[in-house]
């Protein structure tokens, strides 16, 4: 049966807290109204309001109490209802949960899933587009991963809930209801911090992952259709630990790389990738490292402009051609 | 205490006797303890800041004491004392300070932050207030559980001021969580006197908008904090919702040892220490009939023994090697993800 992004997420949650009675989630409005986007559709009838909780608007609780039942054993898997208000749990986050088992001479754990629906495209202007990884990339101790298909949606999730760190889970919004595949039945995991070809190609690669993802596949089909160029796409699933073994087998693999994401272009995860090859694959490369990213701007509403600040198929089909003929 | 059998001029029972002393020997250990870190502080023995509690000792002394194994504690900088009264070693609170690897974070960090949650005692971060919250997470794993425990999260009236604490406690009313919130209002948030930091007297006036009982005490009185703290503790064990008790106190000695505190007045120092906890709660005890000066002789020589036994553990232990600031960043895949959770014992102070 064909499974959306959403349902995949919704289901490995059902599955989780089936699983273990250790696991519970905890946001607003995830209760009786299932969550803004519906990823709690069902949970508070299955599970009952103890392990269903909804919350006062209160970021910093959600994750600081995520935060003090995980240290206990607890697995929370606590929701931002969307990406950009994780902002207000942010010292939670990256000074709390992120140097907990550091501070506790390696004699702690911090289970918790911080699930944050990111990503634009859907209207939603300044304070409900943002792509807030490069904020949390950068901090030792968080795990920062970004599905982009409906298989990884589940299976990340369900390993994030078993992973015994803080793992920032970025589902991207436009992706919830337009993604969707067959999943196999039964339990199954993906492991976190390792990327996947979604293309083989040997003329170029496109680094990507998240809402760009399907973005960067249809460049390539395109590009391989009207000018015979077998562009390699690699998604990276997770962004923090970065899966650096694959980053560099495709850069040495096709000697040019087009790094694509809908973060802003300035301090972005495309920035590190880059360096990562400038510094372990330069005599590969064939031309320098190139970016699209979303404009450094916040993501503006109006249609003309917000199509101007964020990446989309055509900027991808166009930057490939350039790097193609560099 | 058996109050009818002393009023009867009847012998109290030994229990609360040996309790009362004990109460005593840990506030005299606490306070050994932080003098010996701000003389060691002095002769560069100890680097980075060193926060001293000195004058707050029947805060934590009189609050930790009615807590049982497994009760979570969320402690904030100045409550070295909550990790001696929770049965952390000593000796690797002093290893913590001097950075060892034998100290709670293996010399990741100074004092302040080093956690112990074999003890459950939950190390806190420098953003102050936030540890509110995750006591409250805590306090919520307890309820969903049944947990026979209640978590205490220390706080001061200038982490009051923070979205974190307004938020922990709103949630913790809501879902009346077993948690106890232990305001130690010392006057001063590093320089800024209470006058600038709210516009009501008492930080336990906030209780009432989250739907709970704010009570106020004199942090200076060990007995005080010790009534409050045991019927508060018992209350929301038995399920009664969170409590809020301010203990007014005073800071001695600067915000860090790196703070000559010049703004303060030289006359409120001295009329605070007129008020001390220890000398009011000797004069407590020589009333009840003890002898204190031969038992002040005595404690003060078993403190003495017990900090300099830890100085010498922690002198004695090593540095960490350089590559071990790699170490303990993530818990690999397999690790044990729940402390080895202290029993939730019956009753009584350890």
């Amino acid at each position: 049966m064909e499974v959306t992004y959403i349902k995949a997420i919704n289901a490995a949650l059902h599955e989780e807290m089936r699983r273990d009675e250790n696991v519970f989630v905890m946001g607003e409005d995830v209760a009786e109204l299932g969550g803004a986007f519906k990823a709690t559709e069902g949970l508070l009838e299955a599970f009952g309001e103890e392990r269903v909780i909804d919350t006062p608007i209160s970021e910093a609780l959600i994750v600081g109490a995520g935060i003090g039942a995980a240290v206990l054993g607890m697995r929370p898997v606590v929701e931002m209802q969307f990406a950009d208000f994780i902002a207000c749990a942010f010292d939670q986050i990256v000074n709390n949960a992120a140097t907990l088992r550091y501070r506790h001479g390696g004699k702690a754990a911090c289970p918790l899933v911080i699930r944050a629906p990111s990503g634009a495209g859907v209207h939603g202007a300044l304070f409900h587009s943002q792509n807030p990884e490069a904020w949390f990339t950068r901090v030792p101790g968080l795990k920062v991963v970004a599905p982009a298909t409906a298989y990884d949606a589940k299976g990340i999730l369900k390993s994030a809930i078993r992973d015994g760190n803080p793992v920032v889970y970025l589902e991207h919004k436009r992706l919830y209801r337009s993604v969707k595949e067959d999943l196999p039945e039964g339990d199954f995991t993906v492991p976190i911090g390792v990327a996947e070809i979604r293309k083989q190609g040997g003329d170029l690669s496109i680094i990507t992952y998240g809402g760009t993802l399907g973005q960067s596949l249809d460049a390539a089909r395109i590009v391989e259709k009207e000018d015979g160029l077998a562009v390699e796409v690699l998604d990276l699933r997770t962004l923090l630990p970065l899966d650096r073994e694959a980053i560099l087998l495709t850069a040495r693999k096709t000697g040019k790389v087009l790094v694509v994401h809908e973060d802003r272009l300035t301090g972005g995860i495309g920035g590190e990738v880059s360096a990562i090859i400038m510094e372990n694959a330069f005599e590969y490369l064939d031309g320098p490292v190139r970016r699209v990213a979303a404009a450094d701007a916040p993501v503006a509403f109006s249609p003309p402009l917000e199509e101007f600040i964020l990446p989309s198929t055509n900027k991808i089909v166009d930057a490939i051609r350039s790097l193609a003929a560099y | 205490m058996d109050e009818t059998n002393v009023a009867r001029g009847g012998v109290e029972p030994a229990p609360r006797v040996e309790y009362e002393l004990q109460l005593y020997y840990w506030m005299k250990l606490i306070r050994a303890f932080e003098e010996r870190v701000s003389r060691l502080h002095r002769q560069n023995k100890i680097l980075g800041g060193v926060y001293s509690g000195a004058g707050q000792e029947a805060i934590v002394t009189g609050i930790c004491a009615p807590l049982h194994d497994g009760d979570f504690v969320a402690p904030l900088h100045r409550d070295m004392g909550v990790f001696i009264m929770r049965g952390v070693d000593p000796g690797r609170l002093m290893a913590q300070l001097m950075g060892k690897e034998t100290g709670l974070s293996r010399g990741k960090d100074s004092f302040l932050h080093g956690g112990d949650l074999e003890h459950a005692v939950f190390g806190s971060t420098s953003m102050l207030g936030s540890s509110i919250p995750v006591a409250v997470g805590a306090a919520l794993k307890f309820k969903m559980k049944k947990d026979p425990n209640v978590a205490v999260a220390f706080f001061g009236e200038g982490a009051s001021s923070r979205g974190d604490v307004h938020e922990g406690m709103n949630f913790a009313g809501v879902h009346k969580l077993p948690v106890v919130f232990v305001c130690e209002n010392n006057r001063y948030a590093y320089s800024t006197p209470l006058e600038k930091q709210m516009a009501i007297e008492n930080v336990a006036d906030r209780a009432v908008a989250y739907g709970f009982k704010g009570h106020v005490c004199s942090g200076n009185d060990l007995l005080a904090v010790l009534e409050l703290s045991e019927r508060a503790i018992a209350r929301t064990r038995a399920g009664e919702g969170p409590v809020l008790i301010e203990c007014k106190t005073y800071r001695y000695r600067g915000h860090s040892e790196h703070d000559a505190a010049l703004y303060r007045d030289a006359e409120e120092l001295i009329e605070w220490q007129s008020r001390d906890p220890i000398p009011s709660f000797e004069f407590y005890l020589e009333k009840k009939g003890h002898d204190i000066k031969r038992i002040r002789e005595q404690i003060d020589e078993r403190a003495k023994q017990a900090v300099q036994a830890a100085v010498e553990f922690a002198e004695g232990s090593r540095l960490p090697e350089p590559q071990e600031a790699l170490e303990d960043i993530y818990a690999p895949p397999g690790a044990p993800i729940s402390p080895k959770a202290p029993n939730s014992s019956a009753n009584g102070a350890r």
